[in-house]
């Protein structure tokens, strides 16, 4: 049933996390002006599934309302929630904006990639202290069981001033697998060792 | 509308509501229409469980919630065969505020939140904990009934949960959302929505003994995306659309000539309750009584899902359908039949929607078997 498929992307070490993102973009030939209002968070997670979907070409053998995304974090939105105080705390400097306060739920970074890549299916967003990788595992492998999604987009997408993270993989039911194409047995262990290799 | 079930059914029933206006300058510059819960009514409730620890509003409302849902269940809480599930869109947003903006205590983080209630009860499992907007609660019933069918779990305690401070009111009034007074849910005079806090405790068990006398079961459930705008929702209702389309499709015996009354999201926003009235029309609900109990409660974004579940429990158990309080006229497209009086009708199965921020759609069956 599976074919988990991650691309690494290594930063060096003390990068400024905007310039980050945008040499991604740029280097992945990403037309999408949309990206420059997102926030970090959502830069993260869409970058890392524009990466995902070219390797994978889901979109192309998927319906629309066949593709779930699933992802999880630790700090919600918690980049975004602060600007967005920083907006209203100072009476004297009172500025809270749409543009700031949409990004305050972490689920606009599954939106902005459904957004992009027109996916309807099933979505949620679950927040754990780290990678809780059996959950997502079984909670993904219901959903593929269950026929309520044929292919997902699973992984961690982390943001805040500690640090961010970034790990993104596609499962599909074996039966719509090409015939040559590299599968991994979609288990906790084989998403546990991918995710440590990084 | 009150500290346990009974209570808020009595004012719904009163056609009381918990919306009034408010002059309250630490959480909005101007006055604004609200459904807010006294911090005496908190604390006088709260003291009589615990004394000095310094718990948020959020947290006493949550402890206070599962407290009471387990007083009237044989669930042991402290078993690992329980799990907590929280449903929050922004858990204790008020302590951000307090720091200007800078993170100071874990328990701004929602695993920090959720540890907190783990410890109080003394669950061995961490929290699973959802934070999907204003779907969060749908959400989290429907992950639930999913652990469940897995066989996890024996019992699930989903608690939904969101306070309202400046951090919501400030932002929803930069998107010029919220009304200039009580919300009117499908009116062609709608002009917004009015924000609500507030907690909800529903308790999912395997155990069919310990249902009581009305025996209710989730028979559906899916979760959708409109893939249109992150803050507008679809203008055809299609992402809504596929969420009830697959939620109908997904028990045998869920047909539509089954369903007895929709519980919808009927936030007041003028293109909310627009693209609801698409979606139910291309699902040809139409003609189902709906309602909407944000005229009561208000918006209570991750709470939503659970308060108004609650309520449409009730309303299963008890074959009352509630009033959507704030309709006068339709004003949406679809023709929707939505409840003007609060009536007595025999009932067995509800379907619950909800609708958010990022154009996620959610939707769960209820079947009263009994």
């Amino acid at each position: 049933m599976i074919s988990p498929n991650q691309e690494k992307v290594r930063s060096e070490e003390d990068v400024d996390f905007p310039e980050f993102i945008k040499a991604l973009y740029q280097r992945y030939k990403i037309d999408y002006p949309k990206f420059y209002k997102m926030d970090n968070l959502c830069k993260l997670a869409f970058i890392s599934s524009e990466i995902l979907l070219k390797e994978t070409g889901l979109k192309q053998k998927y319906s629309d309302e066949a593709i779930g995304i699933v992802l999880c974090n630790s700090s919600a939105s918690i980049d975004s929630d602060c600007k967005h105080v920083e907006s209203f705390v100072d009476k004297a400097n009172y500025y809270p904006s749409p543009s700031i306060f949409v990004y305050t739920l972490p689920n606009i970074a599954i939106g902005e990639i459904c957004i992009r890549n027109s996916i309807k299916g099933e979505n949620a967003l679950f927040v754990f202290e780290k990678f809780e990788v059996e959950f997502s595992v079984n909670y993904l492998k219901n959903l593929l069981d269950t026929g309520k999604a044929e292919a997902c987009i699973g992984g961690w997408i982390e943001y805040s001033e500690e640090g961010f993270e970034s790990f993104l993989f596609s499962v599909e039911r074996k039966d719509k697998l090409e015939p040559n194409q590299a599968i991994v047995p979609f288990s906790t262990e084989e998403i546990r060792k991918l995710y440590l290799k990084n | 509308m009150g500290f346990d079930t009974r209570s808020n059914i009595q004012n719904l029933l009163n056609n009381s509501s918990g919306i009034q206006l408010h002059n309250d300058s630490s959480k909005s510059q101007i006055p604004f229409w609200a459904s807010l819960i006294r911090d005496s009514d908190i604390n006088a409730g709260f003291n009589e469980i615990q004394g000095d620890e310094d718990f948020s509003r959020l947290e006493k409302l949550m402890i206070l919630s599962i407290k009471d849902a387990l007083k009237n269940s044989d669930v042991e809480v402290t078993s690992p065969k329980t799990l907590i599930l929280l449903s929050s869109a922004k858990g204790n947003i008020d302590l951000l505020e307090k720091t200007s903006g800078k993170p100071k205590e874990n328990r701004v983080y929602l695993p920090g939140l959720g540890r907190v209630i783990q410890d109080f009860f003394k669950n061995p499992n961490t929290p699973l904990i959802i934070s999907n907007g204003c779907i969060s609660g749908v959400l989290s019933l429907i992950t639930a009934f999913r652990l469940m069918q897995a066989g996890v779990y024996d019992n699930i305690i989903v608690t939904g949960g969101d306070i309202i401070s400046e951090f919501t009111v400030s932002g929803f009034q930069s998107f010029k959302a919220l009304s200039d007074g009580p919300c009117k849910p499908f009116d062609k005079n709608r002009n917004g929505l009015n924000l609500g806090e507030g907690v909800a405790t529903i308790i999912l068990t395997a155990n069919k003994g310990s249902a009581g006398k009305h025996k209710i079961q989730i028979t559906g459930g899916a979760t959708s995306n409109d893939a249109n705008h992150i803050s507008g929702p679809s203008r055809t209702g299609d992402g809504l659309f596929i969420s009830v389309n697959k939620t109908i499709k997904e028990g045998k015996e869920n047909h539509i000539e089954n369903i007895d009354f929709i519980s919808a999201h009927g936030t007041a926003t003028v293109y909310n309750d627009e693209m609801e009235s698409l979606a139910f029309t291309t699902a040809k609900l139409e003609d189902k009584p709906i309602n909407s109990l944000k005229g009561y409660f208000g918006h209570t974004l991750g709470a939503a899902g659970l308060i108004e579940s609650v309520v449409s429990l009730q309303s299963l158990r008890d074959n009352v359908l509630f009033a959507s309080k704030g309709f006068e006229t339709i004003g949406v497209t679809g023709n929707l039949n939505v409840i003007e009086k609060t009536e007595k009708r025999e009932m067995e199965v509800c379907l619950k929607t909800a609708s958010g921020f990022g154009g996620c759609n959610a939707a769960i069956l209820f079947k009263k078997n009994g």
